[in-house]
């Protein structure tokens, strides 16, 4: 392990890395203050950046766009109640009535060392817990991952959001069924194509997230007529007031940051779960072990209650990367978008990861660390600017986000076919964002269609066509089981809020 | 049953997916994997299914979330616009280049929206695109096509 932390950092700290995470985490801030336009936009817009790249030197842009993002939402989140990404709606229940008390640049303060301090605990974790999980992952076999892949998909859609179920599964079929456009990779026997020669390769994964999210999402702000920057306006730097914080305060801090670390690393781990669970979660616990005093304080204005969910939502994106890194399977739409650039590198992600590409493994986790100071350092001090920064009109911001959405199309095919039906793509994507169906579980769905298909193949053959691979092996069954537990455990939710 | 958008489009899919199953039953496998275990065409015919399965749910469970979109409120024109500018600019990128195309995207796009701030709409557009185009094809070595560039011996 002490070798591959020095070639992660050897990697990692290259003048061209350092950089990276510098432009990724500044980027990801912008964007990720932006409500409605969250890290798998800011990510998205990256990726033709990235093309220029070696993949640790993309991914490590892209993972501090992701940092930087969901840090940047807790920014709006305290100055404007208005967070930027659903992870940091829980940072607005404390941080904002403390804003409105005259101490933004405390609240500020508490965020960015709460997420400094999970987002660099969970660092640590991954740094132990990912090449075990590696080592136990190479036992898998086709099955394991076939089971595991319909767990991530449906604890997705479980875990999209309220009621949402139903429609999130039907996101789940549409991804799977636009990944299965195109060649059959072991036959090459075309399917969908309808005789256009231009989907012979299939839909490329960067056009359908530019697609769904980028192009969409900037579609949706002009239909809806909102302003994601107008709130920015109401920003002054005077009402911000002192960034200290006290040694009462600090005490504060250090009981809560290990809890919600540990916390928010474990949910980030989970498929499908992610920051928002984490940082809810994390709240609610920490409702519950303070004195009645605190909690009494809870909802106006607490440093528990702020620190909390900053720093579980920074430590779930940590967790996030460990399925993603170790088992090829990413936990969320954000690491589903990591994955999909990572296949195009070349790159396969997976337990051999760490044992072909050791510099991409470590040199990802150790810029976690440069990326949480990056952070730190561009939080604390800047963060009043970035915010003037922002009052950009929207006039100017969704020209900007298309330009980058079609660029990323141009240099990757130079073909008018893709341009069109990524328009395509997301007209339809716009519509249905409209009427609440969610995009992440598509996209996810997307990224894991040909895997999906490969080991189902793989384990039929190997049945002779039974499916009783399902429960022939204890860990299939495990998996399945967890599966089953999380349908039904949504099925008893519904009915229970509907009675 | 009540009728609304969201079931709509529900329907939608599940005729969808019926089109798509029945395109899935057409693909033409090889004759010796016609009986295989797996072939080309099974796990598609999954997904049809699959797809009948949950929006035929949706279709017939009753939705206590129901989504009201007040249409009036909507941007319609402004959306339709933006959108046709896009198609113009991707079908027009290939033949007269990235560098005039993207910047007179821009320009229009920023005049659609509303702005009327030209030296600003003028920087945000033709200056920006040449620093992009710089960092990507000078800085980062990514091709960029341009035959208007390149008739004019800006570009190699």
């Amino acid at each position: 392990m002490i070798e591959g932390i020095l070639i992660g950092l050897t990697t990692a700290l290259t003048f061209q890395n350092i950089f990276m995470v510098m432009v990724g985490c500044f980027f990801g801030t912008i964007i990720g203050m932006l409500p409605g336009l969250g890290p798998m936009t800011a990510i998205a817009l990256m990726i033709p950046i990235t093309y220029g790249f070696d993949p640790a030197t993309g991914l490590i842009l892209m993972a501090g766009v992701y940092y930087g993002a969901v840090f940047g939402g807790s920014t709006s989140s305290i100055l404007l109640n208005a967070p930027g990404v659903p992870g940091t709606v829980a940072t607005s229940f404390d941080g904002y009535p403390m804003a409105q008390q005259g101490k933004a640049g405390k609240a500020l303060a508490i965020a960015a060392w709460s997420s400094f301090a999970g987002g660099t605990l969970s660092a640590i974790y991954l740094l132990f817990m990912a090449p075990s999980l590696s080592k136990v992952s190479l036992s898998f076999r086709s099955p394991d991952y076939f089971a595991l892949m319909i767990l991530g998909l449906t604890a997705i859609a479980a875990f999209s959001s309220k009621g949402q179920f139903l429609k999130a599964m039907m996101m789940v079929v549409l991804g799977l069924m636009l990944a299965s456009v195109g060649q059959d990779s072991l036959s090459d026997i075309t399917r969908f194509t309808f005789n256009n020669m231009n989907l012979t390769d299939g839909i490329s994964f960067v056009l359908v997230v530019m697609a769904t999210f980028a192009m969409s999402e900037a579609l949706t702000i002009i239909l809806k007529r909102n302003d994601p920057t107008s709130a920015a306006k109401q920003v002054s730097l005077t009402e911000l007031g002192s960034i200290k914080i006290n040694k009462e305060e600090r005490t504060k801090m250090y009981k809560t940051i290990p809890r919600s670390s540990v916390i928010g690393f474990l949910i980030g781990v989970l498929p499908g779960a992610g920051a928002t669970i984490a940082s809810f979660l994390a709240y609610g616990m920490e409702r519950n072990v303070v004195s009645d005093e605190e909690k009494e304080k809870f909802g106006k204005g607490s440093v528990n209650g702020l620190s909390a969910p900053e720093t579980a939502n920074n430590a779930a994106c940590s967790g996030s990367f460990v399925p993603m890194l170790t088992l090829g399977i990413p936990g969320s739409g954000t690491t589903a978008v990591m994955l999909g650039a990572l296949l195009g590198f070349g790159v396969q992600p997976g337990p051999r990861l760490y044992m072909t590409n050791p510099e991409i493994f470590w040199s990802i986790i150790m810029s976690m660390y440069i990326g949480m100071v990056i952070l730190l350092i561009l939080n604390l001090p800047l963060i009043p600017y970035i915010a003037r920064i922002l009052a950009v009109p929207k006039n100017y911001l969704i020209p900007l986000i298309l330009f980058f959405s079609v660029t990323g199309i141009y240099v990757m095919s130079f073909n008018n076919f893709d341009i069109y039906l990524m328009i395509g793509i997301a007209v339809v994507a716009t519509f249905l964002r409209l009427y609440d169906f969610p995009m992440p579980p598509l996209i996810l769905a997307f990224v894991l269609g040909g895997l999906m298909e490969e080991n189902l193949r793989r384990s039929l053959l190997l049945s002779n066509g039974s499916w009783e691979f399902l429960w022939d092996r204890t860990l299939t069954a495990c998996i399945l089981a967890t599966t089953i537990l999380i349908v039904v455990w949504h099925i008893y939710k519904t009915f229970k809020n509907k009675n | 049953m009540n009728i609304n958008t969201t079931k709509i489009i529900s329907l939608l899919f599940f005729i969808f997916s019926a089109f798509y199953l029945y395109t899935a039953y057409q693909i033409q496998v090889f004759a010796f994997d016609e009986n295989a275990p797996f072939n080309a065409r099974t796990f598609p015919i999954y997904l049809g299914y699959a797809g009948l399965f949950f929006s035929g749910l949706k279709l017939i469970l009753p939705d206590p979330n129901t989504i009201k979109v007040d249409h009036k409120s909507l941007e319609y024109k402004k959306t339709g616009l933006l959108i046709l500018i896009a198609i113009i600019y991707g079908a027009t990128i290939l033949k007269v280049g990235y560098f005039l195309t993207t910047s007179l995207f821009l320009f229009v796009s920023y005049y659609f929206l509303g702005e009327r701030r030209w030296i600003l709409m003028f920087l945000l557009s033709f200056p920006f695109v040449a620093a992009f185009m710089y960092l990507l094809h000078g800085i980062l070595d990514i091709y960029l096509r341009d035959p208007f560039l390149q008739s004019i011996g800006v570009m190699g």
